[in-house]
C-alpha cells in the first residue's frame, strides 16, 4: 500500500468536506443509538461469555490431569486453546477497551481486568487504546503498522533486514503474546536509544517480567505438577494451547489492517483532523472478516474491525447489528467496505508481508529472463550503503513507471 | 490459597468459587432475593438471604444494596425491617418506589426472586439506646416508617410508644395493617394523618397531639422539610437533644458553576455541572468510584483533590487544592467548582 495522499486514484477524491462531516454525523447517530439501547441483554451476554470461558477452562484443565491418555490430551488441548482464545479476544481485548465499563461492575471493568497474556493490561491499554486507535494506519505514528519488525507499507523505507521478514513474522506469530509484551514495553526502541537504564522503563520491564513469570509458572509448572505422572503431556498441552491461541490472535490481527487494499495515511494528513476525517480514516484503514457467528465470537468480534475501529468502546456483541448500516453508509458514499473470509484476508496479509520484504517494484520488474541481473541489484541493495540503496530504488521505481506506461500503451 | 492463586492467575480462586457459591464465607458480600412481598401499590418488602459473612444489624439501621438496573450496577440505601430472630437467617428491606426513581421502581415492580444483589454491612445511627427509653415518640412520613418498623418489630420491650405517621391515604400507609394491629393490641398509640384529605401535620399540631412530648425521646424519619420543621420546634422548646433524625439523601443547598473533572490515574476527563456530586458525574462517565452512604456521612467515597476546587453541596463551602496537594474530599457531596484534578 502507498499512503492515500500519494495515490493517483485517491479513493476519497470524490468526497467534499461537507460529505465527510455528514458521514461523521451519521456515525455519531449510529453510536448514540447503540448507547441508548445498551442494557440488561448486553450485560447478560458478557457474563455468559465469561461463564462459558471459565467452564471450558476448568473442564479442559480437569481433563488434562489425565493427559497421558491420548484422547484426554486431544480434548483437553482443544478445550484449553478455545478457552484461551475466548479469554484474550472476546473477553480481555474488549473489556480492556472499556466496552463494558458502563455496567459499573468492578469485576468486569477496564481498570481492574487482567488477562491471560504476557503483556500486563495497563501497558497494552496504553500502546493499543491510546496510540494505535488514535493514530490508526498513519505511517510513522502507528507502530502497529508492522510492529516495528515488519514492513507492511511501500512508504516504510526498505532495509536489508526486511528480507527475512516472512521468517520473523512467522516466529512472531508463534510467540505472539511475547512479541506484544515487548512491543507494549517499547523494548526495541528503548534499546536502540540506549535508554534501558531509565527507571520508568525498568519499572515497566519488571512488571512485564513479573507477569510473564506468573503466566509461565501457571502453564508450565503448576498445572503439569498437578497432573502428577502426566507432567510432560500436560506441559505439552499448555504449550500447544498457547501456540494455537498465538497463531489465531496473530492471524486475526493481521486481517485487521494488513490485507492488500487497506489504506494508510501520511503523518501530516492528520494535522487538524476533524471528527469526520478521523472516522473516515478508520473506515478506510480497517478490514473485516466475513463468517459465522462462532467466527465473530472467536475473533473477539474483530471480524468487525471496521465497526470496532469506528466505535472501539461499544460492546462487541453489537457490532454485527450495526454492520449493515455501516456498509450502507460506505455504499452511499462510494467507499470500499473491505471484507472477505478469513483464509483470503490472512493470505492477502501474508502476500503483502512477502512482497514488501523486497524493495518496492523489485518483484514487479523481475521475470525469468532478467532474474540474474535483478538478483545482482538486490544483492547490491542489501550489501551497499544507504546511498547505493536509494539510487537503485530510484531506478526500480522509474522502471516500474516505464513498464506500466508500456503496458498501458 | 496461595497455591490456588498460582494455578488460576490472572484470575483468582474466588472468581471460580463465585460460580458455584456466591454467598459463601470469604466472598464479596452478596445476597439472594428469596421473596418479594407487595406492601402497598408502590412499596414492597424484599426478603434477602445474605452471604455467610453478614453481621446481624441493629434495628433501625440501613443497608446499601447494589442492584443491576438495565445492566448498570446501582447502589442505594434501604432500612432493614426484618425480625432479627428469623429462623431462616434472612433479612428484609422495604422499598418505596419514588417517582422517576430508577432503582426503587426496579426493586418494587420488576425484581424477581432468585436475583443476586450486592450488599454492604448494615450501618446507621438511627437506633435505640440501651436500655430503651421508657417513653418514645416516632414521627414518620411515607417510607420514613421503614426504620421505625424495624425498631418496633424487634424492641418488644418498648411499652409506651406513640407513632405519628403521615401518608397520602390510608391505603398508602406502608405496614398499615400491622401498625393498626399493634395499636389495637395496645402496644402503640397510632396517629395516622392522611394528607390527601387532612393536609400536612406541622410541628405544633404534633405537640398538641402528643402533650407529653417533652418527656419522650423522639425519632423522626421523613422528607427534609418535615425534619427541619421538627428540629426547629424541638430546638425552640429546648429539647433538641431528645430528637434523633434520619435523612436518606443529602440536601443540596448550594450549587454553583461546574467544571472539568480529571481523574489523574484513569486519565478520564468529564464536564460536571455545579449541582451534581462528582461521584454521580464520574459514575455516569463509566469511572469506577469508591462509594458509601452517598449522603456525606460514611467517608467511603473520599479521594485526594490534587488541584482545583470543589464545593460542598450541603453548605456551599469551597475547598481548594494547589498543585501537589492531596486534600481529601467527599465526592458524594462535592461538586466541581471549576476545573479539578482528582487522584484516582
Amino acid at each position: 500500500m502507498t499512503v492515500l495522499q500519494k495515490k493517483t486514484d485517491n479513493p476519497i477524491e470524490h468526497l467534499t468536506p461537507e460529505d465527510i462531516e455528514l458521514i461523521g454525523k451519521e456515525l455519531d447517530d449510529i453510536r448514540q443509538s447503540v448507547i441508548d439501547t445498551r442494557g440488561e441483554d448486553d450485560a447478560r451476554y458478557i457474563r455468559k461469555v465469561i461463564d462459558v470461558h471459565r467452564k471450558i477452562e476448568l473442564g479442559s484443565r480437569a481433563v488434562l490431569l489425565a493427559s497421558g491418555f491420548a484422547p484426554a490430551f486431544v480434548v483437553g488441548t482443544i478445550g484449553l486453546s478455545v478457552a484461551k482464545i475466548l479469554e484474550n479476544m472476546e473477553i480481555g481485548h474488549n473489556i480492556l477497551h472499556g466496552q463494558w465499563d458502563w455496567m459499573r461492575d468492578p469485576k468486569i471493568h477496564s481498570t481492574t481486568w487482567e488477562w491471560d497474556m504476557a503483556s500486563p493490561a495497563d501497558q497494552w491499554k496504553h500502546s493499543h487504546n491510546e496510540l494505535h486507535h488514535t493514530y490508526t494506519n498513519v505511517v510513522g505514528k502507528d507502530n502497529d503498522l508492522g510492529y516495528g519488525i515488519m514492513r507492511v507499507d511501500e512508504d516504510q523505507p526498505w532495509q536489508p533486514f526486511h528480507l527475512g521478514q516472512p521468517l520473523w513474522s512467522f516466529i512472531n506469530a508463534c510467540f505472539f503474546e511475547y512479541g506484544i509484551a515487548a512491543y507494549d514495553l517499547e523494548l526495541a526502541g528503548t534499546i536502540a536509544k540506549k535508554r534501558t537504564g531509565d527507571p520508568e522503563f525498568r519499572a515497566r520491564a519488571k512488571a512485564v517480567l513479573r507477569k510473564i513469570g506468573k503466566q509461565v509458572r501457571k502453564d508450565y509448572v503448576i498445572h503439569p505438577l498437578l497432573s502428577g505422572p502426566n507432567f510432560l503431556p500436560t506441559l505439552a498441552a499448555n504449550f500447544t494451547a498457547n501456540l494455537v491461541r498465538n497463531l489465531w490472535s496473530n492471524s486475526v490481527i493481521l486481517c485487521g489492517h494488513f490485507p492488500e487494499g487497506v489504506e494508510t495515511f501520511e503523518k501530516k494528513s492528520i494535522e487538524g483532523e476533524t471528527r469526520g476525517e478521523w472516522y473516515l480514516r478508520q473506515m478506510l484503514g480497517s478490514a473485516n472478516i466475513s463468517g459465522s457467528k462462532a467466527m465473530h465470537i472467536l475473533t473477539g468480534n474483530l471480524s468487525h474491525q471496521i465497526e470496532h475501529h469506528l466505535f472501539p468502546d461499544l460492546p462487541s456483541n453489537r457490532y454485527a447489528e450495526i454492520a449493515p448500516r455501516i456498509r450502507d453508509l460506505f455504499d452511499r458514499y462510494g467507499l470500499n467496505y473491505h471484507t472477505a473470509p478469513l483464509p483470503q484476508q490472512v493470505g492477502s496479509a501474508w502476500h503483502k508481508i512477502i512482497r514488501l520484504s523486497l524493495p518496492n517494484g523489485w518483484l514487479e520488474l523481475t521475470n525469468r529472463r532478467n532474474l540474474l541481473p535483478q538478483l545482482a541489484v538486490l544483492y547490491k541493495m542489501t550489501t551497499g550503503s544507504p546511498k547505493v540503496r536509494r539510487t537503485l530504488q530510484r531506478k526500480l521505481t522509474a522502471g516500474v513507471r516505464l513498464s506500466r506506461a508500456a503496458a498501458a500503451a | 490459597m496461595r497455591f490456588a492463586e498460582l494455578a488460576t492467575t490472572p484470575l483468582l480462586p474466588a472468581d471460580y468459587l463465585d460460580m458455584v457459591n456466591p454467598l459463601r464465607a470469604g466472598a464479596d458480600l452478596r445476597g439472594r432475593i428469596v421473596a418479594v412481598h407487595p406492601e402497598t401499590r408502590d412499596a414492597a418488602t424484599l426478603v434477602i438471604r445474605p452471604g455467610a459473612d453478614w453481621q446481624p444489624h441493629v434495628p433501625g439501621q440501613w443497608v446499601r444494596i447494589g442492584v443491576d438496573v438495565d445492566g448498570v450496577r446501582m447502589w442505594r440505601a434501604y432500612s432493614l425491617t426484618s425480625h432479627l430472630d428469623r429462623p431462616d437467617g434472612c433479612i428484609a428491606v422495604t422499598v418505596k418506589a419514588i417517582p422517576d426513581g430508577k432503582v426503587s421502581n426496579h426493586l418494587v415492580h420488576r425484581t424477581r426472586p432468585g436475583t443476586l444483589v450486592h450488599l454492604d454491612q448494615a450501618t446507621g445511627e438511627f437506633v435505640l439506646p440501651s436500655p430503651v427509653p421508657g417513653k418514645a415518640l416516632f414521627v414518620t412520613a411515607g417510607s420514613g416508617i421503614t426504620p421505625v418498623m424495624g425498631i418496633l418489630r424487634n424492641h418488644t420491650g418498648l411499652t409506651d410508644v406513640v407513632v405519628v405517621h403521615s401518608a397520602p391515604t390510608a391505603d398508602d400507609v406502608v405496614f398499615g395493617a400491622e401498625l393498626r394491629e399493634l395499636a389495637a393490641a395496645g402496644r402503640i398509640r397510632l396517629v395516622e394523618q392522611h394528607t390527601d384529605t387532612a393536609g400536612m401535620l406541622d410541628a405544633a399540631a404534633i405537640a398538641d397531639l402528643v402533650p407529653d412530648l417533652a418527656e419522650r425521646a423522639t425519632w423522626a424519619c421523613g422528607p427534609v422539610g418535615m425534619l427541619e420543621a421538627l428540629e426547629e420546634h424541638w430546638d425552640a422548646a429546648g429539647i433538641a437533644d431528645r430528637l434523633f433524625t434520619e435523612r436518606f439523601r443529602p440536601t443540596v443547598l448550594v450549587a454553583g458553576e461546574g467544571g472539568t473533572v480529571t481523574f489523574t490515574r484513569t486519565g478520564t476527563s468529564l464536564e460536571a455541572d455545579g449541582a451534581t456530586p462528582i461521584l454521580d458525574a464520574a459514575e455516569e462517565a463509566g469511572v469506577l468510584m469508591p462509594s458509601g452512604c452517598r449522603m456525606g456521612i460514611c467517608f467511603g467515597c473520599v479521594l485526594p483533590l490534587r488541584e482545583g476546587a470543589v464545593r460542598d453541596l450541603r453548605n456551599g463551602e469551597v475547598t481548594t487544592a494547589a498543585p501537589g496537594d492531596g486534600v481529601l474530599v467527599q465526592t458524594c457531596i462535592s461538586a466541581a467548582a471549576g476545573a479539578c484534578d482528582i487522584d484516582h
